[in-house]
């Protein structure tokens, strides 16, 4: 039991909760002490399993240190203590206390080691991480958020019906590989697929982050959908569709990307295109590629965490992140601007920066498996990568037309937690030793070979030479005010229309109906439809995975159109 | 906030002519870059990433091509900002 209680999710989420009866000026300094005590105290504990309990005849793990859990565990305290020092200054007890129980539930997560425990955190973080949204107290913020709760409860539902198909056949509800087998393994792939942003399945993100607070959206950039990859990665290395989904969502999103004027947006559609280069490593499934997810996924949250911050940041200040609005900031800010394109220069993967010794692990991995086509995607997508966080971001904020912003630099809090988060890009770098030791498997990679470096910074230049080849000769696309459609448009216009269609339509039929038929008949009709029913479930046919299975889909339809 | 001292203050990157050095600056490294191509030895995975000049042409090709793609997207998707209304 006491192993259980000291499981660093719990003393961070107790932690979270102790926030609620602190008095405010204490919040800040609380944000940042939990989650490093809470790091030094898991470095303390031994590998293996422990923390075991017993609920409702299911034997549970709730902590499960290896190779894989560890490295993410490490650096969701790390974000989590970064994120706190640049949410010092705010007065809100909702952030703080959210922050607090998300970032533990998400290490909870990773630290689980069988489905029931996983699922119970992953419905934690739903739930806390929705708070941040709704921290921002507008009406965009409360509808994004509703919508941004209903999918990641349904991710959970299907996690849930997996896990329960499982456990209903007999199988182990052991967190271990799970495979692309059967119905259960189907859904709970859909349900991590969800959180990983895979195509279609990804604007929960671009619509919910940019709607939550200056600090909220940075909390929230480093554990959902990295907990994804990291359940990926623990259920389904190797699976070859991963590779093919992965490659897709490098590619599609930088497209929007080149055209969004809402720069929070810019770097969420940036997030998903990162996502997808972790997503092929785990499809590709060797251990070079295991490990490249892995380290990119480190990389990438200290580096988009960083991004992220600086456009918090100009928020905070000038109180738009929209492009069109902004230009000229770097006399103003001279810091922000540093950090941000410190954090642009680790994304586009330029040497001596951390994306450069990560990414390129997995496209490696790629190259050594023969899959040229994968590959050249990849590299294409790291075009689109210098593009929009590598130059728009900060290009359009702080250079370009001077939009006579004059505003105080970044609160100092700020201005620590990016400066921090810039160093750490630059010494994982510089030096990638440390990190390289820590990865699932042991590193026979080396980034620093003359071919790399310049082919490299070959296809980086050139990006940037045709950016500026494109912005002088005025074809570079203009930053404007405007929505612009993607697939949320189909569940917030599309089928809320068709579902009004349909209700009509049945109530038009049922009064026709009743109208011709007599009363007895329509007793008779419902007596077999009863009977019907009670027997299948009664006889237990059809099977119960495939009841279950239903149900979790018949409930997810109803929550989307309820809520949404 | 504002004052007007702030914003008549001039900064090198205010002048036009400066912000051509920085394109040129970039012209002469891409074409040390591709200058280099000759020299050092290459490891390619496949046949197609060892030619000449290969990298270059990918990344300046890849990126006007996802620029003019947007511009079309921009077309089929772009809506009022208050499309949505909320």
């Amino acid at each position: 039991m006491n192993e259980f209680l000291l499981n660093p999710a719990i003393l961070m989420m107790a932690g979270g909760l102790l926030a609620l009866t602190l008095p405010k000026r204490l919040l800040g300094l609380w944000a940042v002490i939990v989650p490093t005590l809470s790091l030094f105290w898991f470095l303390y504990l031994p590998e293996g399993e422990s923390g075991q309990l017993t609920l409702l005849g299911m034997e549970l793990i709730t902590l499960r240190i290896d190779h894989l859990s560890f490295i993410w565990t490490v650096i969701f305290h790390i974000a989590a203590t970064l994120a706190g020092l640049y949410a010092w200054h705010v007065k809100d007890r909702q952030q703080q206390v959210s922050a607090l129980i998300y970032s533990g539930a998400a290490i909870g997560a990773v630290l689980a080691g069988d489905l029931v425990t996983l699922f119970i955190y992953w419905e934690l973080t739903a739930l806390s991480s929705v708070m941040l949204i709704w921290a921002s107290r507008t009406e965009a913020a409360n509808r994004a958020g509703f919508r941004y709760l209903v999918i990641q409860v349904i991710s959970g539902l299907l996690l849930m019906s997996g896990a329960l198909v499982i456990y209903q056949t007999g199988g182990s509800l052991k967190f271990e590989h799970i495979g692309l087998e059967g119905l259960s393994g189907w859904l709970i792939f859909i349900a991590f697929g969800i959180k990983c942003c895979f195509p279609l399945l990804h604007n929960w993100m671009q619509d919910a982050y940019p709607q939550a607070t200056v600090t909220g959206t940075v909390v929230l950039s480093a554990f959902t959908t990295k907990l994804a990859v990291y359940s990926l990665a623990r259920g389904y290395a190797g699976e070859d569709i991963l590779v093919i989904i992965g490659a897709t969502m490098t590619a599609f999103p930088i497209f929007f990307a080149v055209i969004e004027n809402d720069l929070r947006r810019v770097l969420s559609y940036s997030l998903n295109n990162q996502l997808g280069y972790m997503v092929v490593g785990v499809g590709i499934g060797t251990e070079l590629a295991i490990n490249g997810a892995a380290a990119h996924a480190f990389a990438h949250i200290l580096y988009k965490a960083l991004l992220f911050m600086s456009m918090g940041a100009v928020l905070h200040r000038v109180g738009t992140i929209k492009a069109s609005e902004l230009g000229g900031l770097y006399k103003s800010m001279p810091w922000t601007t540093t950090f941000c394109i410190i954090g642009a220069l680790s994304i586009s993967a330029f040497p001596l920066f951390s994306g450069f010794v990560t990414k390129a692990m997995i496209l490696t991995a790629v190259a050594g498996e023969g899959q040229w086509i994968i590959w050249t995607v990849l590299l294409f997508a790291s075009a689109g990568v210098v593009d929009h966080s590598g130059i728009k971001v900060p290009f359009f904020s702080f250079f370009y037309h001077d939009a006579g912003h004059r505003v105080k630099e970044a609160p100092w809090n700020m201005l620590l937690a990016m400066g921090i988060t810039a160093c750490l890009c630059i010494g994982i770098g510089v030096y990638p030793e440390p990190l390289y030791a820590i990865l699932p498997y042991a590193v026979d990679y080396a980034p620093y070979t003359t071919a790399h470096v310049i082919t490299q910074l070959q296809l980086l230049l050139f990006a940037a030479l045709a950016f500026t080849t494109l912005i002088r000769k005025g074809w570079y696309p203009e930053e404007i005010h405007s929505t612009n459609l993607d697939f949320d448009w189909v569940y917030r216009r599309v089928l809320p229309a068709a579902a009004h269609l349909i209700i009509a339509a049945t109530r038009r039929t049922i009064d026709t109906i009743s109208l011709l038929l007599s009363k007895p008949a329509i007793i008779i009709v419902k007596r077999v439809a009863n009977n019907s029913l009670v027997s299948t479930i009664v006889t237990g046919n059809p099977s119960t995975g495939a009841m279950v299975g239903w149900i979790s889909i018949l409930l997810s339809l109803f929550l989307m159109l309820n809520f949404i | 906030m504002t004052t007007n001292e702030d914003n008549k203050r001039k900064y090198w990157l205010d002048r036009p002519e400066n912000v051509t050095k920085i394109v040129w600056l970039l012209w002469a490294l891409c074409f040390i870059l591709v200058a280099v191509d000759f020299i050092y030895h290459k490891h390619p995975y496949f046949s197609f990433d060892g030619t000449f000049g290969f990298y270059p042409i990918f990344g300046f090709i890849a990126y006007c091509f996802i620029v003019f793609s947007a511009k079309l997207l921009r077309r089929f998707v772009k809506r009022d900002e208050d499309y949505y209304d909320e």
